[in-house]
């Protein structure tokens, strides 16, 4: 496929060479605990991601910066290798250096803060064509409601980034005053794959492989969808976006069915709702497409994209992983110009406010 | 069709690899064991280069506990989704066991042990000439 002219990544993950990377925005006394006694996990024993990656850092083996470091840790690589190289027009961070998931609650929020200015001085400031999210330690939400409030209105920041695998399901009433923060702001937020909860990704225990991690996303994107809609985050606050990134979408129309028969009976249980689940989602929610199932034939994908609609999902890339998508072998079946602008650029441009 | 020096013998060992460009077209030839081979360093699943890969061997299983490599050396690994290609014809293998379920009574049978997969990376002629080592194209 010809390359589009304008094309919106939502989903790019800039690294740190090391955490003393944020030590610029550190106090003292978290540089010194982290150097001390590191960055422990709501998941237990496990100081690090639950499952090995197949590749190094997760990230493709053509992508090392030319000065050293790890994939995606050098701003000036990631502009020629990912963002020139692939016309890439506008590109949004979601850094997944430790934070979020970091036990020790006031360590999770200064890591938080830091990694939040890291984004803005290390990379936004130096290529335009970037922009950051506002990275929360969701676990504490009054001071994730703080971190929104202090960066809203910075245009160098688009959405409020959140991982998939939190300790609570996200429509949990705990998690509201982050809702509330961003819809005030009027931020997307994005909830993206992964997180250190303490729970499995599979809801009957620890899975032996990574492989059943990489398809577990889709299981664990399909409770927090439900969550929020039935615990009436959407009812609240009508204005709210909602991405999903890298959790899969080709299990959303199923979802979608499923989820509007089983409410047409049982309503009476979840009588703050005033549509059906569907009507929220096609409202509220947007999925980004990386990674892009890949069936054996192609046009399957075109019915998915038909039953979601064209204007709810995002073109991702997920640089510098490695199960990157490159563009112009994304969309390998029939669409329209039409299609593939909104998908390309046009709909992530509307959900950004680029 | 044009000559192309790739390296001398001498300075293209065993086990490793060097990319040449070919009317503007990166061509990754391998050492694999004293003999050459090229592919064109275009993953033809999602267009990764090859040349950032690792070279493997393909891992295979017999039955469920029997675990065993074959083609050490011989096999290269995308460095993007981790497809695999034999460096020697290009062809992509999914490691599976072809298998198949009767009612009963139910055996596995061992059948090909290797499936090709669904791609085709794409290979161009290699030769050496007076030590050194050539790629037609």
């Amino acid at each position: 496929m010809q390359r589009p002219a304008d094309i919106v990544d939502c989903d790019i993950h800039p690294a740190v060479r090391s955490m003393a990377d944020l030590e610029p925005w550190l106090e003292r006394r978290w540089i010194e605990h982290y150097k001390t006694y590191g960055a422990l996990r709501q998941t237990h024993y496990v100081s690090g991601a639950p499952y090995h990656k197949s590749q190094p850092n997760a990230s493709r083996r053509d992508a090392y910066p030319p000065e050293g470091g790890p994939q995606g840790s050098s701003p000036a690589f990631l502009s020629s290798h990912h963002l020139d190289a692939n016309g890439i027009t506008v590109g949004v961070l979601n850094p997944l250096v430790q934070s979020q998931g970091v036990r020790n609650l006031g360590h999770s929020a200064a890591l938080c803060r830091a990694i939040n200015h890291w984004q803005a001085e290390i990379w936004v400031a130096r290529e335009p064509r970037l922009r950051a999210s506002i990275v929360v330690p969701y676990e504490d939400p009054d001071v994730s409601a703080d971190e929104i409030r202090h960066w809203a209105g910075d245009r160098r920041f688009v959405q409020v980034l959140l991982l998939s695998r939190s300790s609570s399901l996200p429509g949990n009433k705990r998690y509201w005053p982050i809702y509330q923060a961003a819809a005030e702001a009027g931020l997307p937020v994005g909830i993206h794959a992964f997180g250190n909860s303490g729970w499995p990704v599979s809801n009957v225990g620890w899975p032996s492989f990574y492989l059943e991690e990489m398809v577990g996303h889709a299981q664990t994107s399909q409770s927090g969808l439900v969550s929020l809609v039935l615990e009436g985050v959407f009812e609240r606050w009508p204005t709210l976006k909602v991405v999903l990134v890298e959790s899969g979408f080709t299990w959303a129309p199923s979802l979608l069915w499923r989820l509007d028969k089983a409410f047409d009976t049982l309503r009476s249980e979840v009588p703050h709702l005033k549509l059906r689940p569907s009507e929220y989602i096609r409202r509220n929610v947007w999925w980004t497409s990386q990674p892009m199932d890949e069936p054996e034939n192609r046009r399957f994908l075109a019915d998915m994209f038909d039953w979601l609609g064209w204007d709810r999902l995002l073109f991702s890339s997920d640089y510098p992983h490695w199960d990157f998508d490159d563009p112009t072998r994304v969309i390998m079946f029939p669409a329209s110009e039409e299609q593939r602008q909104a998908f390309f650029a046009g709909n992530a441009r509307a959900v950004y406010a680029l | 069709m044009a000559s192309h020096v790739v390296a001398a013998t001498a300075e293209f060992p065993p086990g490793t690899r060097r990319v040449i460009e070919i009317d503007g077209r990166a061509v990754v030839v391998f050492n694999v064991k004293g003999e050459y081979f090229a592919l064109l360093d275009k993953c033809p699943h999602n267009g990764g280069s090859l040349a950032a890969g690792v070279v493997t061997g393909l891992l295979q299983s017999a039955e469920p506990g029997c675990y065993s490599y074959a083609r050490e050396g011989e096999i290269i690994r995308c460095p993007w989704h981790g497809w695999e290609f034999d460096i020697k014809t290009g062809r992509s293998f999914c490691s599976v066991i072809r298998a198949r379920a009767r009612a009963f009574p139910v055996h596995i049978e061992p059948g090909q042990t290797i499936v090709e997969g669904p791609y085709r990376a794409e290979t161009v002629p290699v030769r050496v000439e007076d030590d050194y080592v050539v790629v037609d194209a």
